[in-house]
């Protein structure tokens, strides 16, 4: 074998397509996973693919390209997978069947790609004028917006809140089923020749003359040319572990789940208020209102974020401010059931950036994750970047801000230990990003 | 004949004679006794089945103690009550709940630990 | 400060800990949801039947009654019905306190219902369990019932599901749901054991001095075969229900004979005119609490059957979290209730020095070798899923039949097979949140080999079909109301 081999480290979203893009690219590909595919944050987030949250920067951009990019990735695997059905039924997890749908062929059809579009409201004055001055900023970078009136919202949402100030409707906004759109991606991946290895913990890097060559895990030491860190909220720890550490933390997040509905919310419906710390006993919790209905009825009601590490305790209180912040969105909802709630860690990095690119300190070594709550839209075009870069090529956008050697990303290796999250900053105002 | 109340007459447990009471279900009246369920009210009337699952399928009671939701209905516009914990009361408007999709829009997944 | 100690559960081994906990002094919250205290196995009538001889349904109702007066009067007693605990909230990591206990006061599943939360110094936890039924063709028709749905509707409303029935599946309880139905009036086709004969007279008949303590419960299983007798009521084993059929509605069971391993014999089906079915084949423990309360579990027949883990003294991994009754085993009401009172009374900072608690754990001891003798006797055989055909709903909820969960499983993508087959086919991620299928598909899973899925990432939670964070549903309206002041 004499195809450069890579090692990609995690089979969340970020790890999937990545493993995709290299493998096409004629890679020699192993994808090493602690536990289970999609099973980390792609299991436990929303399946955004927004602009709308992005304010103009390098991140828009990355979100453009990324949402560009969904639709035809979807096409490519498509169309990869049909000749080649029969023998790939037993590698991948792509086809979903129901007793009522039957066996359906559609490779693609578990991704679930919903190009819904996203409304922003905002239910106070300021927030308005926020919101008024974001749109137009995106709207100077491409992003489509269209001002909704009263009327408008009532036709687009006719459950929401008719008590708003400014609702702006984000046409390119769309939504995936994450766990299905990751196995989608690394389903191709396999296809195109990659590998998988899972329950495969990362232990350490083997190196020679600086470079690494190697990762040594829990089943063996695996030989490689470049390794990809994506191991998301854990590649603060997967980058200790290889001696060239991260400033990757864990950020909760928690969403509800309501009992199944006949049809009532039609888009991704999130509010633009911008939301400092809330109440006592939750002093470290920001919340903003982000409501979706799904395919198989149930409404997701996002979303909290907290830095609590790695505790994976759901709080009463926190599910009580999503609840009453979805109820300002939606007050017709207040009778409808919660059946479920649950939690995952977001990857962020303090500047709210995510990696991408080589670390000088250890050749060899590449990072993909930091994403925070966006990873599952910016997976396709993280991996196109990351392929790019791998390959010398010129990534169609300027992926310099997601250098991995910017001074918020990487931490001294003898004072990095453990998984303790440094002491944290006062939390910037954000965006109603969810 | 089929699902039905044991007679106050009857009853060996020594019931002293009913307190009818009446519902509606979609709009249809049920007779029952005050003290039943809103499940026990239908069973007794020879209902067997009030709602829907994804495929159109009928359920009713399986389980008869709140863990299969096999009998959700709503009560007075409260969506998902389960029919067998609940007391029916008098003047109880019951409505039956379905699954089954009204659009062509396929049964999906919904993903995630949605 | 008096020791306050918050009961979950007022069956027979809720209403044991109320009691005991009374006794050793402490403040004692006894919730249950429903109106009554008495559990299941205690189900009284509703207060509107006005019943005068409400005994004549049950066994031991006199000293039931005289217990849950005691507790329910008693001035350092709080009884909560109709309260549902829709979550526990863990302390943090290292705080050696039980978990917050948050509990919704009203209707069942009504709106704005009242939001309480209880801080106990100790609590415990006796939430029960429910029929295990596993899936067969047709089991998803009207009128296929459990037999605890039977006999909840006989006892506890005095209505009868139906006038010709058959009750199959494994274990004593077929008897009394058979004998409830001839009580209220049914008549029972047949009761079907599926173990065969010579797998409960061996798991029965081996060291009978265990059955000595359990005399009580003896002699009530006595009565039902009798009664059973008097109504000419066949009672066989080694024969199942492997499918109902009717249109829209059962009108008959198909029946036929089992191997040991609950394989079918070949030819030996035979087709019953019954208007309901009512099965069971064993009890699944609620274990969304002790599992949200951070409490271990024990592995019971299955990987898929787990138990909460108690030591000699009912108490969990947990901290001040105490378990009693069927979560710990299936052991029948006598040994629910003396783990009650084991587990109350420490619970309620009784002295464990306390004479009485020895004849307490003798008879505790001895319900747990009835639970393994109950177990063994019992077994649900392996070859069940001979039963199954590629379109019999496996997931009631979201109809996932076998056929998908079969092909999810083989194409799961390298052992992620559990979470990929859940998110792929939706089963168990729908209303009853797997409490219905979720250790069915787990064992299904198991047996198609799906291989080790990994272990969990830091801070995420396995994938069990316990895991039910939310334990019983809750409006958003009533979810985003803060919760009234405690006490």
């Amino acid at each position: 074998m004499d195809a450069t081999r890579i090692v990609v480290l995690g089979a969340g979203i970020i790890g999937a397509a990545c493993a995709r893009e290299l493998a096409l690219a004629g890679f020699a590909v192993t994808v090493a996973e602690r536990g289970a595919p999609a099973a980390g944050t792609t299991a436990h987030g929303e399946g955004n693919v927004l602009v709308s949250d992005k304010e103009p920067g390098p991140e828009l951009e990355l979100a453009k390209l990324s949402r560009r990019l969904w639709p035809e990735v979807l096409a490519e695997i498509a169309d990869r997978a049909r000749p080649a059905a029969p023998r790939a039924a037993t590698r991948t997890t792509t086809r979903t069947t129901t007793r009522t749908t039957g066996r359906t062929a559609d490779p693609v059809a578990a991704v679930e790609w919903d190009p819904k579009g996203g409304i922003v409201v905002a239910t106070t004055g300021d927030g308005a004028r926020e919101l008024e001055r974001f749109a137009a900023a995106q709207r100077a970078q491409g992003v489509a917006t269209e001002t909704l009136d009263a009327a408008a919202l009532a036709a687009a949402e006719p459950y929401a809140t008719r008590d708003f100030a400014l609702a702006v409707r984000y046409p390119q906004d769309a939504q995936v089923q994450p766990s299905g759109a990751a196995a989608a991606l690394l389903a191709d991946a396999l296809r195109a020749g990659a590998v998988l290895r899972t329950g495969c913990e990362v232990l350490g890097a083997e190196t020679a003359g600086g470079r690494i060559t190697g990762v040594r895990t829990s089943t063996g030491t695996i030989g490689a040319d470049a390794v990809v860190n994506a191991a998301g909220p854990w590649a603060g720890e997967t980058s200790r572990r290889l001696g060239a550490p991260v400033d990757v933390r864990p950020r909760r997040g928690e969403v509800l789940v309501t009992a199944p509905m006949p049809p009532t919310v039609f888009h991704k419906v999130y509010d633009a208020d911008y939301v400092g710390a809330v109440g006592s006993g939750a002093g470290d919790l920001q919340a903003s209102a982000v409501v979706e209905s799904t395919r198989a009825g149930t409404i997701l009601l996002g979303s909290s974020r907290r830095r609590v590490g790695f505790d994976e305790r759901i709080r009463p209180d926190v599910l009580a401010v999503i609840a009453a912040k979805a109820l300002r969105l939606f007050p017709s909802l207040a009778g409808v059931p919660v059946m479920r709630a649950y939690g995952g860690f977001r990857p962020y990095v303090p500047d709210h950036l995510p990696v991408i690119g080589a670390d000088p300190r250890l050749p060899g070594l590449w990072h993909a994750t930091g994403h925070e709550g966006a990873g599952i839209g910016l997976s396709v075009g993280t991996a196109r970047i990351l392929a790019d870069l791998i390959l010398g090529r010129e990534p169609e956008i300027d992926a310099e801000p997601f250098r991995a050697d910017r001074p918020a990303v990487p931490l001294d290796p003898a004072a990095a230990s453990g998984t303790a999250a440094p002491a944290e900053p006062p939390e910037p105002s954000q965006g109603a990003n969810p | 004949m089929s699902p039905r109340l044991v007679p106050a007459s009857a009853d060996a447990a020594g019931r002293r004679p009913d307190v009818p009471l009446r519902i509606t279900v979609d709009g249809v009246p049920y007779n029952g006794a005050a003290g039943q369920t809103i499940a026990g009210v239908l069973l007794a009337a020879g209902r067997r089945s009030w709602r829907n699952g994804p495929s159109g399928a009928p359920r009713g009671v399986f389980c008869g103690i709140g863990a299969c939701f096999d009998c959700l209905v709503t009560v007075n516009g409260d969506r998902d009550v389960r029919a067998c914990r609940r007391r029916a009361a008098d003047g109880d408007a019951v409505t039956t709940q379905s699954r089954a999709a009204d659009s062509a829009d396929p049964a999906g997944t919904d993903g995630g630990e949605r | 400060m008096t020791r306050h100690v918050v009961v979950v559960g007022a069956g027979p081994a809720g209403l044991g800990a109320a009691a005991a906990a009374l006794r050793a002094g402490a403040r004692v919250t006894l919730v249950d949801s429903a109106e009554h205290p008495g559990g299941q196995y205690h189900r009284m009538l509703p207060d509107a039947y006005r019943a005068a001889r409400p005994g004549r349904l049950h066994h031991g109702w006199d000293a039931f009654d005289r217990l849950r007066r005691r507790v329910t009067g008693h001035p350092r007693c709080a009884w909560w019905p109709e309260t549902s605990v829709w979550m526990l909230e863990r302390s943090a990591p290292g705080e050696p306190r039980p978990p917050r206990v948050h509990v919704l006061r009203g209707p069942a599943d009504g709106s704005g219902r009242e939001r309480r939360v209880l801080e106990p110094e100790a609590l415990v936890l006796a939430p029960g369990a429910h029929d295990r039924a596993l899936p067969f063709p047709g089991w998803d028709l009207p009128g296929v019932f459990t037999a605890g749905a039977a006999q909840a509707l006989a006892k506890g409303e005095r209505v009868v599901v139906g006038d010709r029935v058959v009750v199959g599946g494994a274990g004593p309880f077929l008897l009394p749901v058979a004998a409830s139905l001839l009580e209220a009036g049914a008549s029972v086709a047949e009761v079907l054991e599926a173990g065969t004969a010579a797998a409960v007279a061996r798991g029965w008949g081996r060291r009978p001095w265990e059955l000595a303590s359990q005399a009580g419960k003896a002699g009530e299983l006595a009565g039902y075969a009798a009664l059973l007798a008097r109504h000419r009521v066949p009672y066989r084993t080694g024969r199942a229900v492997i499918e109902a059929r009717g249109d829209g509605r059962v009108e008959e069971a198909v029946t036929a004979r089992l191997r040991a391993d609950w394989s079918v014999v070949p030819g030996t089906e035979r087709t019953v005119t019954a208007d309901a079915v009512c099965v069971t084949h064993g009890f699944s423990p609620q274990l969304e609490l002790p599992v949200a309360a951070g409490c271990a579990l024990r592995a019971g027949a299955t990987p898929e059957e787990p138990f909460v883990e108690v030591d000699a003294d009912q108490l969990t991994t947990a901290p001040g979290v105490y378990a009693a009754g069927e979560v710990t085993g299936i052991a029948g009401a006598p040994a629910a209730r003396a783990e009650g009172l084991l587990a109350g009374w420490l619970a309620g900072g009784g002295a464990p020095s306390a004479p009485e608690l020895r004849r307490l754990r003798a008879r505790r001891d001895q319900g747990r070798a009835f639970a393994a003798r109950l177990a063994a006797a019992h077994p649900v055989g392996a070859a069940w899923p001979g039963w199954l055909r590629p379109g019999t709903v496996v997931c009631r909820c979201e109809e996932t039949d076998y056929a998908a969960l079969c092909r999810a499983a083989d194409d799961a993508a390298g052992g992620a097979a559990a979470r990929a087959v859940k998110l792929g086919t939706r089963a168990g991620l729908g209303p009853c949140q797997a409490r219905i299928c979720g250790p069915t598909v787990a064992e299904l899973l198991r047996r198609r080999a799906a291989g080790a899925p990994g272990r969990p990432a830091e801070g995420l939670a396995p994938a069990t079909p316990h895991h039910r964070p939310v334990a019983q549903p809750i409006r958003l309206g009533e979810l985003a109301e803060p919760p009234r002041e405690s006490e």
